[in-house]
């Protein structure tokens, strides 16, 4: 038994999945609610009065920000409790003393949150469909883009679940950081309506080529080129699973 | 008989300075009970977590099985079933499911079969379908044990198995690792509990501050560091020991109705023959005569002191 441990991937796998399944509803139903919300307030409330941008129909263009913005903290936070509640309750003693790699372990955690992610991202997509009509240029480049932000994004959750030593700390970030940068990233409108110099300022937020990436699968333009969009994905990718690597070679707040 | 574990040089020091192992070399034989002793913050914990991977070690070097803990770890983890002393338990999770997930993370096929032998050994079949939550400590234990053993270890750590755990629960507890030993586990226990080093272990070490003071056969230990205590009931009580005693120092018990007197079994003159002539001399009766070897809690203060002292 020295290969590639998929039994370990697998069990893992499916124990995640099961503790979603035990919240199912709220893990699901919200997500449906809270979409339906801001399609009355953003898309029938405020909609009437701005018609369209950039020549898309404000209730369709919001569509992509809505979806991105849930698959943000939906990725982020299934992903870091996943990995946070065994370091709490200790429980994590059996993955630690187990036949199992630092990849293997991400492959399941990050696997498992990301299901559940896209899980959540479809449904939007679909009850989305119940208010607008909702054209979508490029289905594949969805499909794939949707895949890229879960990953990237439960990979970051699983880094803030290690580096958490608290709730407090679990949340803080989500709710400080990405939520800001997620409303001030262009999610609810596009950066050309912006004045300078908030215009060139808000090209900083990395955010704003993820959702501008995510919109061009949907109406073939975005804010930004579609290639620094994916440029910023890979970044992201990169960089996460280079501090995941650090961490797991030093044990950071894993092992003592 | 070959060794399942070798260590060999083991050191651990935390970034506050402090050492928590100082240099220990153990070689575990297959198929024994090896009881770690020592007190609290002695290493034991530390140097179990180090073999099963929890913890990384500072220096040295631990195979398991043939099988290095840092080259091979999915070898020699492979080999190992640990039972943590803190209760850490999914209580939301069914207990069957726990055990099932247990072996899949340690890369064995699924086998519903053993899994309900496990449980059915354990007395936790009954209770397989209930959430861990609902389930007693001794209960919980279980449960950690049935984990542990649920991908066939050839090596089983127990960390203080009966920590917290009332005078029944310790007796089966007892028992069940006397039987899970005929399987032909290796089992390597920590307690400071003394009587269960003594109930159940082939061989004993003693753990003090980082270091290994000892490891001898159980027997052996008792034997070579055994004292007998001499408990002679007196017929008439005695409010003083008389001087014509001094040579023996002998103690008096029972509001003077006992004499008690502590002789090493193992000096050439145990000094019992000489005692009792003496009490003859001095014309004090005695009803009754008890000798009694002393545990290995005794032995272990003793030895703890020592080093103190030294």
């Amino acid at each position: 038994m020295n290969g590639f441990n998929a039994r370990a991937i697998w069990s893992i796998y499916k124990f995640e999945l099961h503790r979603f399944r035990r919240t199912w509803l709220t893990g699901l139903l919200v997500p449906v609610i809270t979409t339906s919300l801001y399609f009355v307030v953003f898309g029938g409330a405020i909609g009437s009065r701005m018609t369209q941008i950039d020549g898309i129909p404000y209730a369709a263009f919001i569509v992509p920000g809505l979806i991105m913005m849930s698959m943000f903290t939906e990725s982020i936070f299934n992903a870091s409790f996943g990995i946070y509640m065994p370091k709490f309750t200790g429980t994590i003693y059996e993955l630690l003393s187990a036949p199992v790699s630092a990849m293997e372990t991400i492959i399941a955690y990050v696997g498992a949150a990301a299901t559940k992610s896209l899980i959540v991202g479809t449904i939007i997509f679909l009850t989305a469909h119940l208010f607008v009509d909702l054209p979508v240029a490029h289905p594949l480049a969805m499909a794939v883009f949707m895949v890229l932000i879960a990953v990237s994004f439960c990979l970051f959750g699983f880094i803030l679940g290690i580096w958490a030593q608290s709730f407090e700390q679990l949340q803080v970030i989500p709710l400080l950081i990405i939520m800001p940068m997620t409303f001030l990233g262009g999610a609810f409108y596009s950066i050309h309506m912006l004045a300078e110099p908030w215009r060139t300022i808000t090209l900083f937020n990395p955010i704003v080529y993820l959702i501008s990436g995510f919109r061009w699968t949907f109406f073939g333009r975005g804010d930004v080129g579609i290639e620094f969009s994916l440029l910023f994905i890979a970044g992201m990718l990169a960089l996460c699973l280079a501090i995941i690597g650090w961490m797991f070679r030093t044990g950071y707040r894993l092992k003592k | 008989m070959a060794s399942i574990i070798t260590v060999s040089g083991l050191t651990k020091s935390y970034a506050s300075g402090f050492q928590a192992l100082k240099g220990v070399d153990l070689a575990i034989e297959e198929g024994e009970i090896f009881a770690l002793l020592g007190p609290n913050g002695a290493g034991k914990t530390t140097m179990i977590s180090i073999i099963c991977g929890n913890v990384r070690p500072t220096g040295g070097s631990v195979t398991v099985a043939g099988h290095d803990i840092i080259r091979d770890y999915r070898g020699s983890r492979s080999a190992i079933g640990l039972v943590p002393q803190e209760l850490h338990t999914d209580a939301f999770e069914q207990v069957i499911d726990t055990v099932t997930f247990s072996r899949g993370l340690f890369g064995k096929p699924r086998n519903d079969a053993y899994i309900e032998k496990i449980l059915r050994d354990l007395s936790l079949w009954d209770k397989r379908n209930n959430k861990i939550l609902e389930l007693s400590g001794g209960m919980k234990r279980r449960v950690m044990i049935a984990k542990a053993l649920s991908h066939e270890p050839r090596v089983l750590f127990l960390d203080e198995p009966t920590a917290g755990v009332d005078v029944e629960l310790r007796r089966d507890m007892w028992k069940l690792i006397g039987e899970l030993r005929q399987t032909g586990v290796t089992i390597i226990l920590t307690t400071h509990y003394i009587e269960e080093a003594e109930e159940m272990a082939d061989r004993v070490g003693v753990i003090n501050r980082g270091e290994l003071v000892l490891v001898e056969e159980k027997t052996a230990l008792m034997k070579k560091l055994g004292k007998k205590t001499l408990t002679i009931v007196l017929a008439e009580a005695m409010s003083a020991v008389p001087p014509d005693l001094d040579e023996w120092q002998v103690t008096l018990k029972a509001d003077g109705h006992e004499m008690e007197y502590v002789f090493d079994t193992q000096a050439e003159r145990t000094g019992v023959s000489s005692l009792l002539r003496r009490l003859g001399d001095l014309g004090i009766g005695y009803k009754d005569l008890n000798t009694q070897q002393s545990s290995l809690e005794d032995i272990f203060v003793s030895l703890v002191h020592r080093e103190k002292a030294a």
